[in-house]
């Protein structure tokens, strides 16, 4: 008896609770569900790949070889360390540079600038994004080789030796990043910029501090999360980068990303590629974990 | 500032230099529209523009299709999980290009699946959801969701509301993710150049042919590219302006400045 009274109302509760906790399941299901089994899964699995032995002949099969983290890297006739460290060098080389560079262009743009003047200077920033990739790239390591015209106009105005190069250096390769890279850092530190509230800057002022004092103070502090996204941005980018390096550099640039590419494309030692793009990913990992930690991100939700 | 002209203006006057042979050279020996007007002559360029090209629309609609109900979740709901997967949309955007692309390669070869056009197709979808998901969760935080509730108010059901009121609301946001979407996989070479299989895409063919000297062709597609790209940018910008506030305007007139809010926020 009690049994048929409840039943209708068990019926009716469980619609209702479904509808108001299930559609944003529904909603997220694809495009969740693609990117977990094309995004995280893979880059999971790549570890068990990298644990793999085996040759490009007769396959690879899971033998959780964890010594191919320190053949790599310890004891290897290859020297994976030095290209990681040259990548992390360029990394920061870049980063550094880029904030020097952005973090003018972004102030001026959002302080300096009448409203109207705003969107044409961030078309422009971005100006270069509007060529490929691989297209600019080159065009740089065209216009600086030997036969190029900055190279030998300066030959001719004799300010530099016959020998003179710029490509094929270390610094070429970090001129690229920067400028492939230079509209990732503009845009975040622009708009962080651009959302602080002016009247705090009047609220400085009307407190006695000097221009430098509300810039250190205020506006840096208030910056700091879109430092954050283009350090992000540009660190991680410049890094796993093999372009820049492989157009515009030589035999002394070669980078984890290329070794990355040729261990997997040109040699087919996939475990050895799984290990490298594991260890890179790691070491991106704590190096971004801990740069978060020390400068504090807290305010990094409020910028949308 | 104005370093940011060079590979441009090099890459325009070049297109119309008179090279004597089929690669660009640095001499100037006058200006001619030969390789405009010989455009389709390059081995395998065309084709491979036309890949990137088709990739680039099919993973763009996709993505907005799967990636705008992902944002509406996030945006509109609070619920179990949400969390996780705004983590991994953070994590999308931000992992280096080249473990990912490393990562996919290892997937497609141990499910069994031939690298080629699909592999490409799957892995510019995954990579592009992100920035989707990103862009119009921004649009949608940008407007008001009192007037969802005044439509459900008035007796809408759920898909009405949608349909009639944030549709219409959040389609610039949707036209800017598709944009965006179409330029990250219109320009990808990383990730592409691990599954690509034998496919030759836009960015793969230019940077297997900047080994040996560009055939001047690439340039005049990479000058077309350049002016569709800047018109669609400034007719995307100037609709912006028509439908929102100065202030609205000057943030999010371009796809990728939108992407950037974005990324600070994930």
């Amino acid at each position: 008896m009690t049994d048929v009274l409840e039943r209708p109302k068990a019926i009716n509760k469980k619609p209702s609770w479904l509808r108001r906790h299930s559609p944003p399941y529904w909603l997220s299901l694809v495009g969740g569900g693609w990117m977990l089994l094309f995004f995280l899964i893979p880059l999971v699995s790549g570890l068990i790949v990298s644990l793999e032995t085996g040759n490009p002949i007769s396959g690879y099969t899971l033998t959780w070889n964890w010594h191919i983290y320190s053949q790599l890297f310890v004891h290897s006739d290859i020297p994976y360390s030095t290209f990681l460290l040259r990548s992390l060098y360029y990394g920061v080389a870049t980063t550094i540079l880029s904030i020097l560079i952005a973090y003018p262009m972004a102030y001026f743009i959002a302080f300096r600038v009448s409203v109207r003047w705003k969107s044409p200077l961030i078309l422009l920033v971005l100006l270069s994004f509007f060529v490929s990739f691989v297209i600019r790239t080159d065009m740089w390591s065209f216009v600086l080789a030997q036969q190029g015209f900055v190279i030998s106009g300066l030959r001719k105005l004799h300010l530099v030796s016959a020998n003179f190069h710029i490509l094929g250096t270390s610094n070429a390769v970090i001129g690229g990043d920067i400028y492939n890279n230079l509209p990732f850092m503009v845009l975040p530190i622009y708009v962080a910029l651009e959302r602080i509230d002016r009247r705090i800057l009047e609220a400085a002022r009307d407190l006695y501090s000097n221009g430098r004092q509300v810039f250190l103070r205020v506006v840096l502090p208030l910056s700091r999360a879109g430092i954050f996204a283009g350090v992000l941005l540009v660190f991680i980018t410049t890094v796993g980068d093999p372009v820049n390096s492989s157009l515009l550099g030589g035999v002394g640039t070669y980078t984890i990303g290329q070794a990355i590419q040729d261990s997997y494309l040109t040699n087919q030692q996939f475990n050895v590629a799984a290990a490298l793009s594991t260890v890179l990913m790691v070491i991106l990992g704590i190096i971004m974990f801990a740069y978060a930690k020390i400068f504090g991100t807290e305010n990094l939700e409020n910028l949308v | 500032m104005g370093i940011t002209f060079v590979p441009i203006v090099v890459m325009m006057l070049y297109s119309f230099n008179n090279a004597p042979t089929s690669r660009i050279t640095f001499a100037w020996n006058g200006f001619t529209t030969y390789w405009y007007r010989n455009l389709t002559q390059v081995n395998g360029l065309t084709h491979a523009f036309l890949i990137s090209l088709e990739v680039a629309i099919l993973s763009s609609l996709i993505s907005v299709i799967v990636g705008t109900p992902v944002a509406l979740a996030l945006g509109r709901f609070r619920f179990w999980g949400k969390g996780v997967i705004n983590t991994m949309v953070f994590a999308d955007i931000a992992a280096p290009a080249i473990v990912v692309g490393a990562a996919s390669l290892s997937f497609f070869l141990s499910i069994k699946l031939n690298t080629g056009l699909l592999t490409i197709l799957i892995a510019h979808v995954a990579f592009n959801i992100a920035y989707v998901v990103v862009v119009v969760r921004a649009r949608l935080s940008g407007m008001d969701s009192a007037i969802e509730d005044a439509a459900r108010d008035l007796g809408a059901n759920a898909w009405t509301t949608f349909t009639k009121v944030t549709l219409p609301l959040i389609w610039p946001g949707l036209l800017a993710a598709f944009l965006l979407a179409f330029a990250m996989s219109v320009d990808d070479y990383v990730i592409t150049s691990f599954i690509a299989g034998s496919t030759v895409t836009f960015p793969l063919f230019v940077y297997g042919a900047a080994k040996v000297g560009l055939p001047p062709q690439v340039l005049c597609f990479g000058t077309l590219i350049f002016l569709v790209g800047l018109i669609v940018a400034l007719a995307n910008g100037a609709l912006n302006r028509h439908h929102l506030t100065t202030r609205a305007a000057t943030e999010d007139s371009l796809a990728t400045s939108t992407v950037a809010q974005a990324v600070t926020s994930t």
